[in-house]
């Protein structure tokens, strides 16, 4: 059960005091509080924002490198790696709600703020406006308030589905890469990791494309009425969860590469790919409810 | 201090009985709750501290072992939840009957600005008169001073335009706001509806006395949200009938033409008034603005030769609604407030705007 | 990264489950508590910080008081009286009250259930050094450009976007709180979930433990949503996006939706690890086992789920749809059911016991008593006619200070007392413990209950003057208000800090004839480690045997 001595695995894993931590904290505080300046104006806080950032991520940086270290050197027993499941876990969970709140934004924005505005009794209020989703479809009458420059919107036509298949095919690519991690073909998971990390940079890719697209001629910008933000928003943060996803991705291939992990325990790929299937299935929800509907 | 008719009574212990149906069903309502919640709250706590009192060791009392009943847990689950039921069946119905505004004989749009508040008589007799309604100067700046000396039994609640209903009719409010969220509320007529920018929503009543009726804003809504009361002053069916007609008379006689030209002395005399009652709550008498509020002594904008930076700015608002607006004020009180500012504090421009120029801005 | 202090973790010695492992002494120096991974210094921080940031708040409250002591202006200007009534509302929500359990989980969880610590020790010290940011900036926000926000601790739009850049730091505030509390709620969690010593199973946990995994699980669901609804301000203020501004085609009222079924859960966060506390403490004053155990877990489950269910009782006034305000109205009222079960298994606890009433024992009493005003007053504004008259008065006011200050802060106080001991070593000084007790009932009365009154008579919320008719029962709730916050004071130094310091009659392992529960089993004050490895317990979980 445990043990004296180091290098056999304690009955739970206590690390000593630390002080990742606390750095961690000292570089958010940079982080927001140049944040807070930077968009009020005041140059300067960009830079507090940027010290912060780095000093975050190098902190973050040697913090899970050292966890690596402790886990690879075997420290961490079954009930640490049981831990690390129920925590991945319950994460994921708080970035679903996270995101439902976007999706709830767009949901009431259609079906309850847009014909709210435009029903007999608003009429009091924007005599000429016609509700009509997106607020600059066809027979709309733009914003209630005419504050939104025309735009056109976008369809699920190419790059939408596109993208679809590109998510679902590094879907599938994972799964592969796991089973031959699984059955110890290490040369052929870290191959397919590649293949993976590089299907969600070509996502991330297509997506900046579009946005270029949508800027520069549709004319469709965050700016864009309830269309716009929620479009913008949920997309972004899609993306920016993409990216870390890749990122996660990136780091368990390197990892992969130095010879972590083992065909019995590799929690730290499944978190990663759990975390890249939750990913995927955000974007499915876009993909119909943002681009189809 | 005495009671307000119509308003808070001094050290008043319950809602008021109020002068509608609504409101009656309301007091009531709240009664049986009142008693009903007494009541359990008596009987519960009779048990707890029968049991603190003969259930203490310093009696002698031993321990006894018991510790789980499925039965005593199923009835105290299914009772009160029978009571709540009990409860929630006579609310209902008078929940329905409050939302149901069809029917109405008189619609009034109240507009919550910041901190006044706009009505508009739309459909009924009157239809078409249209008024501002603020909290009486006097008020605020004893408010101001600390509320020392005599203070009026209707303190904070004394408006100059009061809302004028006759009474035993069905009277709809429509509300909606012009920056953020107000709620206009009156106690005694049992209503309370939030004026939500962008949207319309509304409420009803029908008055079964003649009298005053006082409430007060009810949703915060920056700085002055405290100073922006109600009055509803409800009269009877001659007497409104009259006053639609007066009322009628006195804005035909203030219409002002646009084109009037005038001259500087005559419009700041103007101005002063308009500044005094709409502006100076946030941008001080003194001109110099308070804490996010921008000073407009010595302003840019305000001192800028080309006249329709400013008059832009006073219709269209500005910072969000930080600074709302004004567009509901008449071309000439817009042309007289922005002369005003121009030649007032250290502003010495000499710079006239006439209505004419603030008219051709209108909806630029 | 170099100067980064981290020694290898503890591989830990067999036996001695009470005993420190002798390899590996106490950090010392102020070392001990930054890099602290320990959850019982943890939980020291979490709980002077909270305590901290409850005397800021109550200063700001106090300021609240002074202004409303009687009509006109006196002390304060209306823009600052709303950025005091503001913060004082963020400050004591999310710095002192939820911190404060959080403390609370981080010393009592482990030893609850005989783990040797949180699962995560590392991530539980980033969690609390987390809020140190956050409430920088939100204290701070006083001296930015405009003063601190100022639209209510709910943050409506569209009065959110007329506030100076201060909001944009309270909304950064938040989200850090909101990571912190996330982090926390996962280390929570997992630790009850997974670090149980064997033969603890999840029936057999002490209730404490189980009214926080279920608040952690609320936590999780419901911030996140909150950085949602933030996050849209922040981009509607600086970004151009249109979600709460029906001029780009969205709704200010979306804003509430999404607040509050964050902001009803977060008011059950608020009170239901202080029912776990109560239901730890009334069993063993009563010397009798808690009543209904399983129907109180049950109990508690279901609060949550409602939880999830009424928020827009909030909204009543503003104009939902008939069929909407009834179903919000009928789920609201049927919360009180749960909640009733939870009072009559305490009631049943102590019907028969042996009870004696030291000063948690009163706290509990009081906390039942009281809670139940502020629970009955609940109701009666979930009757949507009747909130029509009430919303935004000073009935709302009333109610939300009897649950959370006779409620959450009474239930902390009776930890606090109950296990003190545990953590100090020393007990407190009874006396005096029965005089904070008595002195914090009738001045939290005096100041909160003719509030009521004020509600009924129509006295609006967030006001900084007042007609005067409301006068006296105004200066009435001021002199209450002083008096609760010196009763407060006197807790601090002639309770906490004598214990503290160690001053004081030495504590039992148990000082509390007839309490359950393995914290009991190890020494006072408890050792630096304990549980290292998993103790072995007896059929009822509650004793070590080997
Ligand atoms: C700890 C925090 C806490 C708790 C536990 C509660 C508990 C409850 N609250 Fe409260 N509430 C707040 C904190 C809390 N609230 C806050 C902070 C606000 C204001 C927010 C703001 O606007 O700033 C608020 C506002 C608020 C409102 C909105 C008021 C308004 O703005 O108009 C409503 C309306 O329904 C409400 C209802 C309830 C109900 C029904 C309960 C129930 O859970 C109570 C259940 C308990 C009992 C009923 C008593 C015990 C039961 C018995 C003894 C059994 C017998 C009883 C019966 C059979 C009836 N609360
Ligand atoms: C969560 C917990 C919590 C707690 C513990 C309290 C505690 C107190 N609250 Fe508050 N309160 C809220 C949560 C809480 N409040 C919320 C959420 C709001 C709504 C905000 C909003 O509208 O947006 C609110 C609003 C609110 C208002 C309404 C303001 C308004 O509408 O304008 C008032 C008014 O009296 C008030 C008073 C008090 C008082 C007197 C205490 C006292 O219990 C405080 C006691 C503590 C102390 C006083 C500190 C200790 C003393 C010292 C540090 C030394 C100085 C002491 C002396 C010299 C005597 N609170
Ligand atoms: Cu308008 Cu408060
Ligand atoms: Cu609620």
């Amino acid at each position: 059960m445990s043990s004296t001595t180091h290098g056999t695995t304690p009955y739970y894993f206590v690390p000593g005091p630390s002080a990742y931590p606390v750095m961690s904290a000292i570089g958010l505080l940079f982080v927001i509080f140049g944040a807070a300046q930077w968009i009020n104006g005041h140059q300067w806080g960009a830079w507090s924002l940027l010290l912060g950032m780095v000093w975050w991520l190098g902190t973050l940086f040697a913090w899970f490198r050292r966890a690596i270290g402790e886990s690879e050197s075997g420290q961490y027993g079954h009930k640490v790696d049981l831990s690390y499941r129920w925590s991945m876990s319950w994460f994921i969970f708080s970035e679903v709600m996270f995101f439902g709140a976007f999706f709830t934004a767009l949901w009431w924005a259609r079906t309850h703020a847009l014909p709210n505005l435009g029903s007999l009794d608003n009429a009091l209020l924007w005599p000429d406006f016609k509700a009509v989703w997106p607020t600059m479809a066809p027979g709309a009458t733009g914003s209630p308030a005419d504050i939104v420059e025309p735009f056109q919107t976008v369809g699920p036509f190419w790059l939408p589905t596109i993208n679809t298949a590109l998510l679902l095919s590094s879907g599938v690519t994972l799964t592969i890469a796991h089973h031959a991690l699984r059955a110890d073909h290490r040369a052929q998971a870290i191959r397919f990791m590649w293949l993976t990390v590089l299907l969600g940079a070509t996502f991330l890719g297509v997506q900046g494309y579009e946005y270029y697209h949508l800027y520069t001629e549709l004319n469709l910008k965050l700016s864009s009425g309830a269309y716009g933000s929620t479009f913008f928003m949920l997309t972004g943060f899609h993306g920016l969860h993409v990216f870390i996803g890749m990122l996660m991705l990136l780091f368990i291939t390197l990892r992969l590469r130095s010879g972590h992990f083992t065909p019995e325990r590799h929690f730290g790929f499944e978190g990663a790919a759990w975390y890249w299937h939750f990913v995927d299935v955000v974007w499915l929800g876009l993909y119909f409810l943002v681009y189809w509907l | 201090v005495n009671d307000l008719a119509g308003g808070p009574a001094v050290r008043q212990l319950n809602l008021p009985v109020g002068v509608t149906k609504i409101a009656e069903e309301q007091y009531f309502l709240n009664n049986a709750m009142m008693i009903l919640c007494t009541v359990i709250f008596i009987a519960v706590f009779a048990v707890m501290f029968y049991s603190i009192w003969k259930h203490r060791k310093s009696v002698g009392h031993k321990a006894a072992n018991f510790h789980e009943s499925v039965v005593v847990e199923v009835i105290w689950t299914i009772v009160p939840f029978i009571i709540v039921i009990l409860m929630a069946l006579p609310a209902t119905k008078v929940l329905v009957a409050q939302k149901d505004t069809t029917n109405a004989d008189l619609t009034i749009k109240t507009t919550g600005y910041q901190w006044k508040w706009g009505y508009d008589y739309i459909k009924g007799e009157g239809e078409g008169l249209a008024f501002i309604s603020t909290l009486d100067s006097t008020h605020r700046a004893l408010s101001d001073a600390g509320a020392k000396g005599e203070v009026p039994d209707d303190y904070l609640l004394k408006v100059d335009n009061p809302m004028v209903v006759p009474v035993d009719t069905k009277v709809r409010i429509i509300t909606t706001a012009n920056d953020v969220i107000h709620a206009f509320a009156v106690p005694q007529l049992g209503i309370k509806q939030d004026a939500i920018p962008g949207f319309v929503r509304d409420t009803w009543f029908r008055a079964e006395k003649v009298g005053d009726y006082y409430g007060q804003c009810q949703e915060l809504c920056g700085k002055e949200h405290a100073y922006m009361p109600i009055m509803v002053k409800v009269v009877s069916k001659a007497d409104y009938t009259a006053w639609v007609d007066t009322k009628r008379k006195e804005a035909a006689a203030k219409q002002d033409d646009p084109n009037k030209v005038w001259t500087l002395p005559d419009i700041m005399a103007r101005g002063e008034k308009v500044y005094a009652a709409n502006c100076a709550a946030c941008h001080q008498a003194n001109g110099k603005g308070a804490g996010p509020i921008k000073p407009l002594d010595g302003s840019a904008v305000v001192l800028d030769a080309d006249h329709n930076k400013q008059i832009h700015v006073i219709l269209n608002g500005q910072n969000n609604g930080a600074m709302p607006a004004w567009k509901q004020l008449s071309d000439t009180d817009i042309a007289a407030v922005a002369t005003y500012t121009k030649n007032s504090w250290s502003n010495k421009t000499g710079q006239l705007v006439q209505p004419a120029e603030v008219l051709a801005q209108r909806g630029k | 990264m170099s100067a980064v202090i981290d020694p290898h973790g503890h591989a830990h010695g067999p036996g001695g489950h009470a005993h420190d492992d002798h390899h590996h002494h106490a950090p010392t120096g102020w070392r001990r508590w930054v890099f602290a991974t320990n959850h019982k210094d943890i939980g020291t921080l979490y709980l002077l910080f909270s305590f901290t940031m409850l005397m800021v708040g109550g200063v700001l409250a106090l300021l609240i008081r002074a202004e409303l002591f009687q009509p006109g202006l006196q002390v304060v200007n209306p823009e600052l009286f709303n950025q005091f009534t503001t913060m004082h509302g963020l400050i004591m929500v999310f710095g002192a009250i939820m911190p404060a359990f959080v403390g609370f989980a981080n010393w009592m969880i482990p030893l609850q259930i005989g783990a040797s610590d949180m699962a995560f020790a590392r991530m539980n010290n980033f969690s609390f050094w987390l809020l140190i940011p956050a409430a920088l900036m939100l204290v701070g926000s006083f001296f930015m450009p405009g003063g601190a926000p100022a639209a209510g601790w709910t943050l409506y739009a569209p009065l959110t976007l007329q506030m100076g850049p201060s909001m944009d730091a309270g909304i950064f505030a938040m989200h850090i709180m909101g990571a912190s509390s996330i982090m926390g709620s996962i280390n929570i969690i997992v630790t009850i979930l997974n670090m149980r010593a064997p033969g603890m199973t999840l029936m057999k946990m002490p209730m404490f433990c189980w009214t926080w995994l279920i608040t952690a699980y609320l936590l999780i669901a419901v911030m996140p949503v909150l950085a949602g609804a933030i996050t849209m301000t922040l981009t509607d203020r600086h970004f151009g996006t249109s979600f709460f501004s029906p001029a780009g085609g969205g709704d200010p009222v979306m804003y509430q939706h999404i607040f509050w079924f964050f902001g009803h859960p977060e008011v059950y966060i608020m009170i239901l690890p202080a029912f776990g506390i109560i239901s730890q403490i009334v069993p063993a004053f009563a010397r009798k086992r808690l009543f209904g155990y399983a129907s109180m877990v049950y109990a508690t489950s279901s609060i949550a789920i409602l939880s999830f269910i009424v928020w827009a009782h909030h909204m009543f006034t503003t104009g939902m749809p008939v069929t909407g305000q009834l179903f919000f109205m009928y789920a609201t009222m049927l919360i009180a059911v749960p909640t009733a079960v939870k009072i009559f298994n305490w009631i049943a606890t102590m019907w028969q016991g042996s009870m004696t009433f030291e000063t948690p024992m009163l706290f509990a009493v009081g906390f039942i008593f009281v809670f139940t005003m502020g629970g009955f007053t609940g109701l009666i504004l979930a009757v949507a006619p009747i909130d029509i008259q009430l919303q935004d008065t000073y009935y709302v006011v009333a109610h939300f200070h009897y649950v959370l200050v006779a409620g959450s802060l009474y239930a902390m106080f009776a930890g606090y007392y109950y296990w003190a001991p545990k953590w100090t070593g020393v007990m407190y000084d009874e006396t005096r413990g029965k005089i904070h007790f008595w002195w914090s009932l009738i001045s939290f009365n005096v100041t909160f209950f003719p509030m009521h009154f004020l509600g009924l008579a129509g006295m609006p919320r967030r006001y900084a003057d007042y007609p005067m008719q409301f006068a006296d029962f105004n200066a009435v709730a001021s002199v209450g208000a002083f008096a609760f916050g010196l009763a407060q004071v006197y807790f601090f130094f002639f309770i906490v800090l004598p214990n503290m310091m160690g001053k004081g009659e030495k504590a039992a392992q148990k000082p509390w004839e007839a309490a359950e529960g393995l914290e009991w089993e190890v020494p006072s004050p408890a050792p630096f480690h304990t549980f290292e490895t998993p103790p072995k317990l007896d059929a009822t979980a509650t004793k070590v045997i080997g």
